[in-house]
């Protein structure tokens, strides 16, 4: 563990010549790519995190818009169409491929699979986190910068072998690799063992994340930073890495004796041998409730920056949202049996029902307060704050339809059904990836040192917003009325919101490829970003140009005022001139 | 893990390559602490967290452990029965020895004795080694030929309970997982006796020791808790 030793080179401390932004190359191209791939700098990593994520995030959203293409028809749809075709052929299964249901389960579970694993879970924390943390702390790096390139090898590791496992036609498990699905499917077959494999491999990365930021924390912020003087975009990464220290090992031994299980039969999980399946969802659910929390705090650390930043006001009850963090991170470990109302016994259902009311208590508070920022805040409708309301709103929707299925009686009924669909797009799209591009947008500038197109900016948001819940809102109704979620068919009374949802899906990826090609037109010909294009008062945006230096700032920051001083403080590094949008006035919010 | 060269930024504040001191003395700390004992404080804090994640790990395997021995209690009094005492008993003796070694071998790096310092890494890295080949040899090498194996391997005639399989399987798995652990131990002994070869480790610059040296510790009490779980019962 003691990943720290210095290497044989090395500079006199702080007699480091150079001054140049981090993305400055480093002579010709083969050695600027040998710099990244062996960089142990923690806005490269977090960079190279990005694009990985993003890459990613593009290929289980093709997954997901095949499977709404899937859905327009009641039944099989696309029987030798497009996926039977070139997809079937691609993996060798010829035309028999459109036929059968089997590879609707495949691209729906290898949907869920990219989504959660290597996109959610590694999302916010493993780039912008990465980028940010030292940053917002006034550090020159994450505490322990190999473990953190490490931690992108292993990711990068983990997805091989989920390549491989999809390259032999992916498998059918669901994402929550559920026995005895995952042991009995594919018999004679390796690629569940690489699919669970990679899902192993990835908590390796994610641990070495978690662990590296909560040292961080601990151990990095600048001279007169207090716990309470950090940004709340901190608090909520380290509540997150909290939940990954502490949760992923425990996903680490499931899937280990789901592979032992599979390869030897040791019967755990298998009833005809004196085992429980119940049990592999009792310790998968141990580690994916709390997992849950992993994805949504960091989306909700992104929307304290941003709406206090977008309204100029300080943040209302800064303890209160801190302490919330760390309230669902506690929390986040005792409710993990709502997701077995059907399977444990009667008395396990009604404690976890009472338990998982509690979940809702500190995310509540969060949301009430950022309802109470914009209170008479003076609000800038760019392109991230626009997303940042589209997070309350999606969000608030997401967080209560849990509490419907945290209710056991109502449960019964929703449970499996399109209304756990809905539930939980609203909270980790509708939540988490929201809060994402927000803060991406938010960002940009910071890590790039090029302005967006505003304009296309909000038009993507638009099409985002009303594509989302054009997809996802009709299956609220569906599921209440009882489709089965994860079938490939259905009864001719779905047919009209199944076809309104995939339509919806389209519309959500027109969005998506508009911020694409926003970034990318960015990058060729942006508007250079100055230092602190906002107005905002985090380190990152006051201490730090736009692209940062290689060591972050010229000189150690010192804290002199809290984060969120819109009222008592001219932000620094601010020029007129400079704000994209209404310039704040002078001194902070409108109603002083 | 050492062995990236960290090129000019990522690297750090040493001293210029003429001066002779020992490399511990040499050593100043990453460029992001402020000093050494900044880093040492930060370095103590992963390898704290770390252990949590390892403890976590093998609750799992205790947990699995406490249901089924709840569920099906003959299976594994009578699966217990077949596991010999003194091998076990034996093992559990070294790996406490072994404790005390990787203990003075800490104490060697805080002071600086280097002699002492590897002797004690060597010693651990054999109570380690022993430890593997007193567990292959007399006790999975017969319960394999015997076909007491996990699940669908299980193959032993004279089974009296239909669930033994399953005991087989926790008894294989546990006793897996914290072997590759002694082996993965083995692996830093090795790394840590090469470091402290170069004088790597000294007052003020041990935590490579210290942290090995308390990942050895857990491996050592999950052992003290699987051995009379397994061991113990009937
Ligand atoms: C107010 C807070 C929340 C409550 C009370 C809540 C409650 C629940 C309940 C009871 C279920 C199980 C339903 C069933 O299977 O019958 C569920 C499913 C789920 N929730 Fe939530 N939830 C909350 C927030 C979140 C958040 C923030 C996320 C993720 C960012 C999330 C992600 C999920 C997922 C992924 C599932 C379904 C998993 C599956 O079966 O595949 N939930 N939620
Ligand atoms: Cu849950």
């Amino acid at each position: 563990m003691a990943t720290i030793d210095i290497g044989k080179a090395g500079a006199l401390h702080g007699g480091h010549e150079h001054h140049g932004s981090y993305l400055e190359g480093k002579g010709g191209i083969w050695s600027t790519i040998w710099d990244w791939m062996t960089t142990v700098d923690h806005k490269k990593i977090g960079m190279m995190y990005l694009v990985a994520i993003l890459v990613m995030f593009f290929f289980g959203g093709m997954a997901a818009i095949m499977v709404r293409l899937e859905l327009w028809e009641p039944t099989r749809a696309v029987a030798g169409g497009f996926e039977g075709n070139i997809l079937g052929h691609m993996f060798g299964e010829g035309a028999n491929l459109g036929k059968s249901n089997e590879f609707y389960n495949r691209v729906m579970t290898i949907h869920g699979i990219i989504m959660v694993f290597l996109v959610i879970v590694p999302s916010v924390p493993a780039s912008l986190g990465n980028f940010l943390l030292p940053l917002m702390l006034g550090a020159k790096d994450v505490a322990f910068p190999r473990l953190n390139l490490a931690s992108w090898y292993v990711y990068l590791f983990g997805s091989l072998f989920a390549i491989l496992s999809l390259l032999s036609y992916g498998v059918d498990t669901g994402w929550t690799f559920y026995t005895p699905y995952s042991t009995t499917t594919d018999e004679g077959h390796v690629r569940v063992v690489w699919m669970v494999t990679a899902a192993f491999i990835l908590g390796f990365s994610s641990i070495f994340t978690g662990l590296n930021f909560v040292v961080t924390v601990h151990k990095l912020r600048a001279p007169g930073m207090g716990w309470f003087d950090m940004p709340l975009f901190v608090w909520g990464i380290y509540g997150a890495a909290i939940i990954q220290v502490l949760a992923t090992p425990v996903i680490g031994i499931t899937l280990l004796l789901l592979l032992f299980e599979r390869f030897f039969h040791i019967g755990i999980f298998d009833p005809r041998l004196g085992g429980d399946p119940v049990l592999f969802q009792h310790f998968f659910w141990f580690y994916s409730h709390p997992v849950v929390y992993v994805m949504i705090l960091p989306g909700m650390a992104i929307i304290n920056e941003l709406i206090g930043a977008g309204s100029r006001k300080k943040i209302f009850g800064y303890r209160a949202v801190a302490f919330s963090t760390l309230a669902i991170a506690g929390i986040s470990f005792i409710v993990w049996g709502h997701h077995l109302f059907t399977s444990q016994g009667e008395v396990a259902s009604v404690v976890f029902s009472a338990l998982t009311f509690l979940v809702a208590i500190p995310s509540a508070v969060k949301v009430f307060n950022w309802i109470a920022t914009l209170y008479k805040g003076s609000i800038i409708l760019t392109t991230w704050m626009l997303y940042a309301l589209s997070f309350l709103f999606l969000f608030s929707i997401g967080g209560l339809t849990g509490l419907f299925l945290g209710s056991l009686a109502v449960d019964l009924h929703l449970h499996d059904t399109y209304f756990i669909v809905a539930h939980f797009h609203y909270v980790m799209m509708g939540g988490t990836i929201i809060a994402f591009i927000g803060g991406i947008h938010y960002w940009w500038p910071k890590m790039t040192g090029r302005m967006y197109n505003e304009l296309a900016g909000q038009i993507g948001c638009a099409l985002v917003f009303i594509g989302f819940n054009a997809t996802f809102f009709p299956q609220f109704f569906m599921g209440s009325r009882g489709m089965p979620r994860r079938y490939a068919s259905y009864v001719t009374e779905y047919q009209f919101w199944h076809q309104f949802s995939t339509i919806g899906s389209w519309i959500l990826a027109a969005g998506l490829f508009l911020h694409l090609f926003n970034f990318i037109a960015s990058l060729v010909n942006g508007r250079k970003a100055p230092a602190n294009p906002w107005g905002a008062l985090t380190l990152e945006w006051t201490h730090a140009s736009s692209p940062p230096i290689e060591h972050n700032f010229e000189h150690e920051p010192v804290v002199t005022h809290g984060p969120y001083d819109y009222d008592t403080v001219l932000p620094a590094q601010t020029k007129p001139g400079d704000y994209v949008l209404p310039r704040p006035a002078a001194g902070g919010a409108a109603h002083h | 893990m050492a062995t990236i060269d960290l090129g000019k930024h990522g690297a750090h504040g040493q001293v210029p390559a003429n001066d002779d001191r020992p490399y511990h003395e040499r050593y100043h700390a990453a460029h992001h602490f402020v000093d050494r004992e900044h880093e040492f404080d930060a370095v103590k804090m992963g390898v704290w967290l770390f252990l949590a994640t390892e403890v976590l790990l093998f609750s799992g395997m205790f947990v699995a452990y406490a249901i089924f021995r709840m569920m099906h209690p003959e299976a594994f009094i009578n699966g217990s029965g077949y596991l010999d005492v003194s091998w076990g008993l034996l093992n559990t003796v070294v790996l406490l020895l072994s404790s005390y070694t990787v203990a003075a071998a800490v104490r060697h790096a805080q002071t600086g004795n280097q002699k002492w310092l590897r002797i004690n890494i060597v010693l651990t890295f054999l109570a380690g080694l022993a430890f593997l080949l007193i567990k292959l040899i007399f006790e999975y090498y017969p319960k394999f030929v015997q076909g007491k194996l996990p699940g669908k391997f299980f193959s032993y005639p004279y089974a009296e309970n239909p669930y033994e399989p399953l005991f087989w399987g926790v008894y294989w798995g546990a006793t897996g997982i914290h072997a590759s652990h002694v082996i993965v131990g083995m692996g830093l002994f090795a790394w840590l006796y090469v470091r402290a070869r170069k004088l790597h480790f000294g007052p003020g610059h041990y935590n490579a020791v210290e942290g090995v040296g308390l990942y050895w510790h857990i491996v050592d009490i999950v052992w003290i808790f699987l051995f009379p779980l397994l061991y113990l019962i009937h």
